[in-house]
């Protein structure tokens, strides 16, 4: 019997180095920062409509950390604030959250094979809208310690700004409150515009992804779906005009 | 408030296996049509999300179409997220002071 040879790489993807692991992991903070802060005044109005509907402040907070979806928990909440069955509170979060299958089946494509399953199972609960956005428009290799950065503050900063709603429980001034409305959409113009300014195919998806959606919440016959079947549609569809006339070699 | 945790726990539950599943899949996809599909999900889910709702984002159409505009401006320009974030909002908040 031979002593099994571990090939240099598989070492390397068991034990990462401690400067490299460092190293990914400050940037994955620095890059969560902006979302955690536009994740404040989201949060934060969260808790406030979670405690105004009756719900005490630690099933508000509880629901954000173990949840961490923007719309999918905005709408369970209301759910179960309106005494739905739970099986309709399941379903709708359900509907709204499948197109995290899309994102996290497009993310597991972007990490190294030999990333051992509890570290994948981790960095699964951190996807979010904001966080796949950044995470999968970066250069490099996605690694777990880059991963982990980049989920901590947002993580954190939902759960604080959920907190403070909950316990403040006073509306901010209401122009402040819609003036931060925005940010987040904001925050995905910034990360969208410079890629579709690079490439065209970026752009020709974007826009067909847009189209779509527009149509969803315009047209009357479409209006009826619901906003998480609408994206999901909107995004398959994107990809698929994107796969079909401009394929990838590269990837 | 059984009830009620029951429902969050099955929130949670449903809020996770979407994105946990395909994170399991370690194979890497072969068919190149497949992979640029996948490729191209960043960029149709980041237009998909924010238009229209961004219209909607602010309570008034005005608003938003002005934080929209500042936005996209800034971010053409190659600005940061956090620039363009807190650029938006605080030309949202310029733009009510007047309307209201």
């Amino acid at each position: 019997m031979s002593t099994p040879v571990v090939s240099p790489e598989i070492d390397k993807a068991i034990r990462p180095q401690p400067k490299q692991w460092q190293a990914d992991f400050t940037l994955g903070l620095r890059r969560g920062l902006p979302i955690a802060l536009g994740y404040i005044p989201v949060s934060f109005t969260f808790g406030l409509v979670a405690v105004r509907g009756g719900l005490p402040a630690w099933i508000a907070i509880f629901i954000s950390l173990t949840n961490l979806t923007s719309a999918g928990q905005f709408a369970g909440t209301s759910l179960i604030i309106a005494g739905a069955t739970l099986f309709e509170i399941t379903i709708t979060t359900l509907v709204i959250n499948l197109r995290y299958l899309l994102m996290s089946l497009s993310l597991s494509q972007r990490l190294s094979p030999l990333l051992p399953l509890a570290q994948r199972a981790v960095m699964a609960f951190g996807i979010t809208d904001e966080t796949f956005s950044v995470a999968s428009l970066e250069a490099q290799e996605i690694t777990f310690p880059y991963m982990l950065g980049l989920i901590s503050g947002p993580y954190c900063g939902w759960g604080l700004g959920t907190a403070l709603g909950a316990l403040i429980c006073s509306v901010l001034p209401g122009q402040l409150q819609e003036a931060l409305g925005i940010t987040l959409y904001a925050m995905f113009i910034a990360l969208l515009v410079p890629n579709a300014k690079r490439s065209r195919a970026a752009l020709v998806v974007a826009l067909v992804a847009i189209g779509i959606s527009s149509c969803f919440a315009w047209l009357p016959a479409l209006h009826q779906i619901s906003d998480g079947w609408g994206i999901i549609v909107a995004t398959v569809t994107a990809c698929l005009v994107g796969a079909a006339f401009f394929p990838r070699k590269d990837v | 408030m059984n009830r009620i945790l029951l429902a969050v726990l099955c929130m949670a539950f449903v809020s996770y296996l979407p994105r946990v599943l395909p994170m399991a899949l370690r194979k890497k996809i072969e068919s190149p049509f497949l992979r640029s599909f996948l490729y191209y999900v960043p960029f149709a889910a980041l237009g998909a999300l924010t238009f229209p709702h961004i219209l909607y984002s602010t309570g008034h159409l005005a608003s938003a179409v002005v934080g929209m505009v500042v936005a996209f401006t800034l971010a053409f320009r190659g600005k940061g997220l956090l620039t363009v974030a807190v650029a938006a909002a605080i030309a949202v908040y310029l733009c009510q002071l007047f309307l209201v």
